[in-house]
């Protein structure tokens, strides 16, 4: 079964949601970090990283010496990624998608391709959890082939939990896709409501089953609660704002090993989760 | 003219809330909203819509049945699993390449542009303000942050305004990278929590990448004073200007219920001065 924990809004506790989740289940459990532009979860699970592989994408190589300049690889590029001026062809490594597209139509073969790097993924083991995330290198702007490469570690069976980014876009629907549940953590605020909302949007068009966790749920307003009731998004857990979980996430704690009187909490979520599962019927077994 | 981007790496920090502080705050500017896979600062400038323009960007692969004769070249060539066995294009892993459609035999294949969002020119209480809301699931991101800096400029030429207030999106990918380009000055909002320390010191490095040197400031900086200080001693250590700190406060929520600024909402309050006076800091700098 793989759980994507996802949010919309930033900052309303994924990464507290997906490793406390992870640990209070014990062993044998995977969790993988799709957050890869700042990756977090390695901050409260400490684990110890024993590998590391470079991630790169497919990008142009042109030899000047085959190149007629027909200017046919810059007029399929939809990216403006290589340009034919006069004698020269320029290709441009960031902006390129990875198509395959210039190569393709190159009618003297004088293309190949190299790599760009993409990020890195690291791995290892921590509190029983098997772990592994993705570092988007600093200045590469496209994280969804490296959240892909980071999904591709996937285990064949038992359960996997994604920590995914926020917002509703391209990066968090390369997390959540085909996942067998998105748990959606928000906070009772207007922000948190807005922001939820499009969450609720990205996973429906998804068609995946959802639930909520309602972080700091005692610092705002009702309106999260009255959206999840009239959207029938149940509610699966409620964290009340504690200046002891703050301040132990603060330092990089997990709240139950700080305050242990929440793991049971965490493990009735996590059946909470399996029974919907259950019903719905899990895609990824 | 001056363009300040509010950055923070980690979400969550408060960016926007500063945002609309410095709004109230702040004279002859134009309000931006950069953060547009899920913009928020509307909600507390109540924007009074004057034009709605739809955000039209890349294109989206459409087999056309009727021509198709399934020879399957389309599969083969495309690099993104986006076209299905029976030979219908998911949007939402279609990259927008057109390999498919130029390689297509029977040139069955469609490549129609995408509306993935809309942007909008309002005035609110505190001025002029530009903002946009991709829509769900889409890309392109980027491009939208790009053109709501483009279209806040060009307004606030022609209303002879001098200051660009930009609220900018989380994380150091695409969005960000196209929010704090060229810009004149960027203010990283961080909180001394580990994630908040690790995400800021990443887009750091991002500004650095891009030559652009930001400035530093910490919301709730109470929840862990030693960490805090950590912080301003790495902003200080980097020759980074270090703006002050903001207390965590509850009244950052509530004013946000009220559809309000801190500033308005309670303009005594301890953690309303001390954005007060980042903001009379950061005039300062610019």
């Amino acid at each position: 079964m793989i759980i994507s924990i996802a949010s919309g809004k930033g900052g309303t506790g994924k990464t507290t949601v997906a490793t406390n989740l992870a640990v209070a289940l014990g062993n044998d459990v995977q969790l993988l970090d799709c957050d890869v532009e700042e990756p977090n979860a390695h901050l409260f699970l400490h684990p110890i990283l024993t590998a590391t592989d470079t991630v790169t994408t497919p990008v142009p190589v042109v030899d000047e010496d085959k190149c007629t300049f027909c200017g046919q690889c810059g007029e399929i590029c939809a990216f403006k990624a290589i340009v034919v001026v006069g004698e020269t062809v320029l290709p441009f490594h960031e902006l390129c998608h990875s198509c395959g597209g210039c190569m393709a139509v190159c009618p003297v073969e004088a293309i190949t391709e190299t790599g760009r790097e993409l990020g890195v993924i690291e791995s290892g083991h921590s509190h029983g959890v098997d772990f592994v995330h993705g570092r988007l290198r600093i200045g590469e702007a496209m994280s969804p082939p490296l959240i892909k490469a980071v999904r591709a570690r996937t285990r064949p069976d038992g359960l996997t939990i994604i920590d995914a980014p926020p917002g509703t876009s391209c990066p968090v629907i390369a997390a959540m896709k085909g996942t067998d549940f998105v748990l959606l953590v928000t906070e009772p605020t207007p922000f948190g409501l807005h922001d939820l909302k499009l969450a609720v949007g990205a996973v429906r068009a998804l068609g995946l089953p959802c639930g909520l966790v309602v972080n700091r749920a005692d610092i705002g307003d009702d309106a999260v609660a009255n959206y999840a009731r009239q959207e029938g998004v149940p509610i699966l857990m409620e964290i009340p704002f504690d200046r002891r979980i703050a301040e132990a996430y603060s330092r990089g704690e997990l709240v139950v090993t700080a305050l242990p009187e929440w793991k049971p909490k965490f493990v009735k979520l996590f059946e909470a989760i399996a029974a919907i599962v259950r019903h719905t019927g899990a895609k990824s077994e | 003219m001056k363009e300040l981007i509010i950055i923070s790496g980690k979400g969550g920090t408060g960016k926007t809330s500063l945002v609309a502080a410095f709004a109230a705050l702040a004279e002859n500017k134009v309000l931006c909203d950069a953060d547009v896979d899920a913009a928020d600062l509307h909600l507390i400038m109540n924007p009074e819509v004057r034009e709605r323009h739809d955000f039209v960007s890349g294109r989206t692969a459409l087999v056309d049945p009727e021509r198709c004769t399934a020879c399957g070249t389309c599969r083969e060539m495309c690099r993104f699993d986006a076209i299905d066995e029976d030979f219908r294009v998911n949007p939402i892993d279609c990259e927008g390449c057109g390999v498919c459609v130029h390689f297509c035999p029977e040139k069955a294949i469609d490549f129609p542009l995408n509306t993935c969002g809309e942007w909008y020119l309002s005035d609110t209480r505190f001025g002029p303000m530009v903002h946009a809301q991709l829509h769900i699931a889409e890309e392109n991101s980027g491009k939208l942050v790009s053109l709501v800096r483009k279209e806040a400029r060009q307004l606030a030429e022609k209303k002879g305004l001098t200051l660009l207030l930009t609220d900018g999106p989380p994380g150091v990918g695409c969005p960000v990278i196209a929010a704090i380009g060229g810009a004149s000055a960027v203010l990283i909002v961080t909180e001394p929590t580990v994630s908040g320390r690790h995400d800021m010191q990443r887009v750091v490095q991002l500004a650095d990448h891009f030559k652009v040197r930001p400035m530093l400031c910490i919301n709730k900086a109470d929840l862990n004073p030693a960490a805090s200080d950590e912080i301003a001693a790495y902003a200080r250590d980097r020759g980074m200007a270090f703006l002050g700190t903001v207390p965590f406060d509850p009244v950052f929520t509530h004013a946000m219920v009220n559809g309000q600024t801190v500033v308005e909402y309670a303009p005594e309050a301890a953690a309303t001065r001390a954005v007060a006076a980042i903001w009379e800091a950061l005039k300062a700098m610019m």
